[in-house]
């Protein structure tokens, strides 16, 4: 079974699932600020999109296996997120900052892209080098991770910014499941997306982050739909399966990504009673629900994560029906037993270029032997998901 | 299952005859595919030299640059494609596409295709949190301003002598423009409903595929 990533509708489309999303802040109630830059009146008025979709987009008999969406448009009703957010104080003629659009927006920029883990302003550079379209920083990629134990935090934040000078792709960071004041500092520092994320240690074993509340956008993992949907209500833009972070083992990730399409099929085939039934099982909104019904995929865009470990995985993942693929140890974790530095970092390089290719080229049989071709004898050497206890694995930390 | 690179619709007895690449290599080129659609152009994703040659026009669509343009020089693309759009292939770029049209990029260390005098600053407005929407009045395009969306959106620094200037921000920041046959918006109208900037550069390939036709007759 092979599943496109088809023709999906625009954004806009995502809009509508934020109806009625909004909720009390928690606790301490992270900061919800509004300037507008532009005259008041106007940029309120304009921050709900307008008009629909006049035709929907018709597919070819043979040219898509499902259908695409017809856009329609429901008024963002999310004043949240349409909200203004008080940028710095760049430019001083703009508009509306932080918008829905603009903050699931970016991840539609990422899809047919890999967003690479490191830990260093130097692996950032090879992974730009590389053709990453992001880089996602931490303080230890997740196989030493794994290997050191204890408790793992947020990076430093002086290696960040190492990292955002180093490059101009977009910088990503993790912070841990319910530390929002984690999220608070890596916002202030600009980063592109905050990744609430299981492979760091959970620092809230009840309540996730509630990512509504702030301006950077959010990418969340997920084991099914439930979980998808979930994060989703909570303010999430971009979702990933989560496979098993540091493994090098693909199985968790095939898992995931097969659990959260053949979920998806089966809400697409259900009748509105069973929606409201199944909304309830999931702990989701109906109306987030019957969007997914309706688009035949997630609201937002949706990446593979853990357990990529070569390029044949990252297009396996690709013909799964991710849009893009997270690398984590399987890049700079490869070779090893490589002494020699320079030797080593050229083929990381190497991996992690052809890793690009065979994203771009995922439906390509022939073109992606030759860039298997390309990569170095030694992958990461791995760890079998199978044989690992269950207070090893970190893909049920956040449900 | 091979993977359909086509994806076309019955085509409108206007457009029936044009064929409308997106290039495919990273970025929102989904999104773009759909609008051409919804307009009743035949549509086909450009991974390869042979799919680049078989169309019309071309859209260089939202993503990252950077990947972009490592990605066409990895598969040999760019060259291929400098030589069309110097034979007169339409192209648009989107965001990363203008960034790759444009003859002078600040800071870029590959060079990009460099065909479209102007100057493009990248990430001009700063970092994710910086990405804004706005309403624009386009040159060209009637009725009501469009629901611009800029996303780490690059500025159009400077323009030169025969390149007409289609939008800009109210502080003057130019973020559309046209030399010929070449088209760049800073934003991404295939974010939006709103069809009439592909509905524009529609036109264009329209006009020059006719053009050309034409002088083949001749």
């Amino acid at each position: 079974m092979t599943v496109l990533f088809t023709c999906t509708g625009s954004t806009m489309a995502t809009n509508g699932t934020k109806n009625g999303s909004t909720r009390p802040a928690r606790g301490a109630a992270p900061r919800v600020t509004s300037t507008a830059t532009k005259p008041a009146a106007k940029a309120a008025t304009k921050v709900a999109p307008r008009a629909t979709v006049k035709a929907a987009a018709k597919p070819a008999p043979k040219a898509a296996v499902r259908p695409a969406p017809r856009v329609t448009s429901k008024p963002s009703a999310n004043g949240r997120s349409n909200g203004a957010h008080a940028s710095g104080a760049k430019g001083s003629v703009r508009g509306t900052t932080a918008t829905w659009t603009v903050k699931a927006g970016l991840a539609q920029m990422l899809k047919g892209g890999v967003i690479m883990d490191v830990v260093t302003a130097e692996q950032a550079e090879i992974a730009q080098e590389a053709g990453a379209v992001a880089v996602m920083a931490l303080e230890r990629v997740p196989a030493d991770i794994r290997a050191a134990g204890g408790v793992a935090r947020m990076s430093h934040v002086k290696k960040i910014k190492e990292i955002q000078a180093a490059v101009s792709i977009p910088v990503m960071a993790k912070a841990r499941i319910g530390h929002f004041v984690e999220a608070q500092i890596l916002e202030a520092l600009g980063v592109d997306y905050i990744d609430e994320s299981e492979v760091l240690t959970p620092a809230d074993d009840v309540y996730h982050i509630d990512k509504n509340a702030f301006a950077v956008p959010y990418v969340c993992g997920c084991r099914n739909l439930g979980e998808a949907l979930r994060r989703i209500s909570e303010g999430a833009a971009m979702i990933r399966t989560k496979g098993e972070a540091g493994t090098g083992d693909i199985v968790e990730a095939v898992r995931h990504m097969r659990s959260l399409w053949s979920e998806i099929r089966r809400v697409q085939g259900m009748r509105d009673d069973e929606l409201w039934t199944t909304a309830k099982d999931l702990q989701v909104s109906i109306d987030l629900l019957r969007e997914v019904k309706r688009l035949g995929k997630l609201p937002v865009v949706n990446f593979s994560a853990g357990g990529v470990a070569t390029p044949a995985d990252a297009a396996l993942m690709m013909q799964l029906g991710a849009e893009g693929v997270f690398v984590g140890s399987g890049i700079f974790k490869s070779a090893e037993d490589v002494t020699d530095k320079k030797r080593k970092l050229d083929q990381q390089r190497r991996m992690a270029t052809a890793i690009v290719k065979a994203v771009t080229h995922f439906n390509d049989p022939k073109m992606l032997a030759a860039v298997s071709e390309e990569i170095p004898e030694e992958a990461m050497r791995g760890r079998s998901t199978a044989t690992m206890p269950r207070e090893e694995l970190l893909a049920h930390r956040g449900s | 299952m091979p993977r359909a690179s086509r994806t076309a619709v019955a085509a409108t007895p206007a457009h029936a005859d044009v064929r409308i690449g997106v290039l495919a290599l990273q970025g929102d080129f989904a999104e773009h595919l759909v609008a051409l659609q919804v307009l009743g152009v035949e549509a086909v994703e450009v991974r390869t030299l042979e799919q680049l040659r078989g169309v019309d026009g071309l859209i260089i669509p939202g993503g990252e640059s950077t990947t972009i343009a490592r990605l066409l020089i990895a598969f040999d693309l760019l060259e291929p494609l400098r030589d069309l759009i110097s034979k007169g292939l339409p192209v648009w770029g989107t965001c990363a596409g203008a960034i790759l049209l444009a003859k002078h990029v600040p800071n870029l260390d590959r060079p990009p295709l460099a065909v479209m005098d102007i100057t493009v600053e990248r990430n001009a407005f700063g970092r994710q949190v910086d990405s804004f929407e706005a309403d624009l009045d386009i040159a060209g395009i009637e009725g009501e301003p469009v629901r611009a969306v800029f996303i780490r959106a690059p500025i159009i620094r400077r323009a030169g002598r025969g390149v007409q200037v289609l939008a800009a921000l109210e502080d003057g920041t130019i973020v559309a423009a046209r030399e010929g046959r070449l088209l760049a918006t800073s934003f991404h109208p295939e974010l939006t409903d709103d069809r009439r900037m592909h509905g524009l550069f529609v036109q264009m390939v329209a006009d020059a595929t006719a053009r050309a036709r034409r002088g083949a007759r001749q």
